[in-house]
């Protein structure tokens, strides 16, 4: 795993005997004590996980506001400082990019989070769009800023002993700058768990990554958590995994994320998107529960009631919390209804489930 | 490196078997449940059905990944391992216990020969 990149807490991974694997181009941890504990710590108490692959661009200027309200799909106008949002970068055909949050830390800055593994084409298609704008200075900082996710019901009592300021007054989606064990950090209610309101993802500097680490993970209440778990959590809640439910050839309309578009155009790719609402969807993204025994994994088969494919299970797992065996997959709309049976084929099988409302699971 | 009993028998895919009298017991490894992580779901046989030396007999399924099980010896399926259908964590907690798999009636016991014993698999697993 020589030619990978490594986050500020690597060597603390290795010494809690993670196992680590490749992931968009980073080693990272995909399990400490294994997927399920982990799982179960999030949604009982609290888990802490490094995040720092993920990628951050700056906007900065007069100018930053048009330009951020033309690159993402949701309306900027809605977010005042101090304040996050779930949107989209978009193609021409309205084909997500990437799906990012977008922050206004201050009248005219904006950061931008993105998926590690989209970092550099992000960055170019940014720096692509950015030259016909003006008065806006574009800075890629995925480099300088660790990123550190506390999640769980216990989240808010393990950070307030050690936080500068009362947290309750963060409400959800919102970032502040604040101390945490006396080093500056920002600090944004979110994250990528379901666990709502019960989410904190810290962003910091490079050299306090260590330390804010530390600080958390002294908490009894508060167990390491890997990708793996971040994997199943989010599934359990629904949230789109891009590479898996998003890519350049899905729309957000087809993953069902209406309500992150702005109702306004003049953003990219909204004339595609505008034209696919007029002439409707061919597939659409729905929520399935096994009802036979079997777990639906990425790429399966999705059967109608006769056998016929209809389409593919885009994620699939067994569902730690909630016991069950979950998938999501795009069909055409005319089998999306909630209530609808049909079957994942599994290794020759096909196994009955049905279509179940969105999300899974919600705090 | 947990002991690995010294009465069993392994190939190369971390399937172990106990021989007692002209039956084998079939399980997955300390070594292969540990690399494995939490496994959540089993597909075995059923008693009557014919497995076959070093060829798949089962699915495993931990929460990221699907293996196939390999069986160690070749005969009838004559017990399966009913537990495991609602505690797949059994392999986990006990893979040379209660988180045995299938036994199958030996149709060649001659095929041992092929299989290492536990010093053997130690060093495979050590390496």
């Amino acid at each position: 795993m020589e030619n990978l990149k490594k986050t500020p807490l690597n060597e603390t991974h290795h010494k809690t005997n993670a196992r680590m694997v490749p992931f968009g181009g980073w080693e990272m941890p995909v399990q400490y004590e294994g997927i399920v504990a982990e799982h179960q710590a999030v949604r009982s108490q609290a888990g802490l996980f490094d995040v720092s692959h993920m990628g951050e661009f700056e906007f900065k200027g007069k100018g930053a506001k048009k330009l951020v309200q033309f690159l993402t799909a949701n309306d900027i106008d809605r977010i005042g400082i101090g304040r996050g949002q779930y949107s989209l970068f978009l193609n021409k055909n309205g084909g997500a990019i990437d799906d990012i949050i977008v922050y206004r830390l201050g009248e005219t800055t904006y950061l931008i989070v993105v998926n590690a593994a989209n970092v550099d084409k992000d960055w170019k298609h940014v720096q692509m769009v950015a030259k016909s704008f003006d008065n806006v200075q574009v800075t890629n900082r995925s480099e300088e800023f660790a990123l550190l996710a506390l999640q769980g019901p216990k989240a808010e009592a393990v950070l307030s002993p050690i936080a500068n300021r009362n947290l309750s007054e963060i409400g959800f989606f919102r970032i502040r700058k604040i101390e945490l064990a006396g080093i500056p950090v920002h600090i944004a209610r979110t994250g990528y768990t379901g666990e709502g309101r019960n989410g904190f993802e810290i962003f910091t500097r490079i050299e306090d990554a260590t330390a804010i680490w530390s600080a958390l993970i002294a908490s009894p209440d508060v167990s390491p958590a890997g990708l793996g778990a971040r994997d199943t959590l989010r599934i359990e809640a629904s949230l789109p995994l891009y590479g898996q439910e998003l890519d350049e050839a899905t729309t957000p309309l087809e993953a069902g994320l209406d309500r992150f578009i702005s109702q306004k155009s003049g953003f990219a790719g909204a004339d595609a998107l505008e034209k696919q609402q007029a002439d409707g969807l061919t597939k659409t993204l729905v929520m399935i529960e096994m009802i036979d025994r079997g777990i639906p994994r990425h790429g399966y088969k999705i059967l109608d009631r006769s056998g016929n494919s209809i389409g593919k299970v885009t994620s699939g797992t067994t569902a730690p919390y909630l016991k069950k065996n979950i998938a999501m997959g795009y069909v055409p709309p005319n089998h999306s209804e909630i209530g609808t049976e049909l079957a994942i084929a599994i290794r020759n099988h096909a196994l009955k489930a049905r279509i179940v409302p969105r999300p899974f699971f919600k705090r | 490196m947990s002991d690995i009993p010294e009465d069993l028998l392994f190939n190369s895919d971390h399937d172990w078997v106990r021989i007692e009298g002209d039956t084998g017991t079939c399980g997955i490894t300390d070594y292969a449940q540990g690399e494995l992580g939490d496994i959540v779901f089993l597909e075995l046989p059923e008693p009557g059905d014919f497995v076959t030396q070093g060829e798949s007999y089962g699915i495993i399924e931990a929460v990221k990944t699907v293996s196939d099980l390999i069986a160690p010896v070749s005969g009838e399926v004559v017990d399966v391992n009913i537990q495991l259908t609602d505690d797949a964590a059994l392999v986990n907690d006990e893979p040379y216990g209660e988180g045995w798999m299938i036994q199958v009636r030996l149709s060649d016991p001659s095929e041992t020969e092929f299989l290492m014993d536990a010093h053997a698999y130690a060093g495979l697993v050590d390496e």
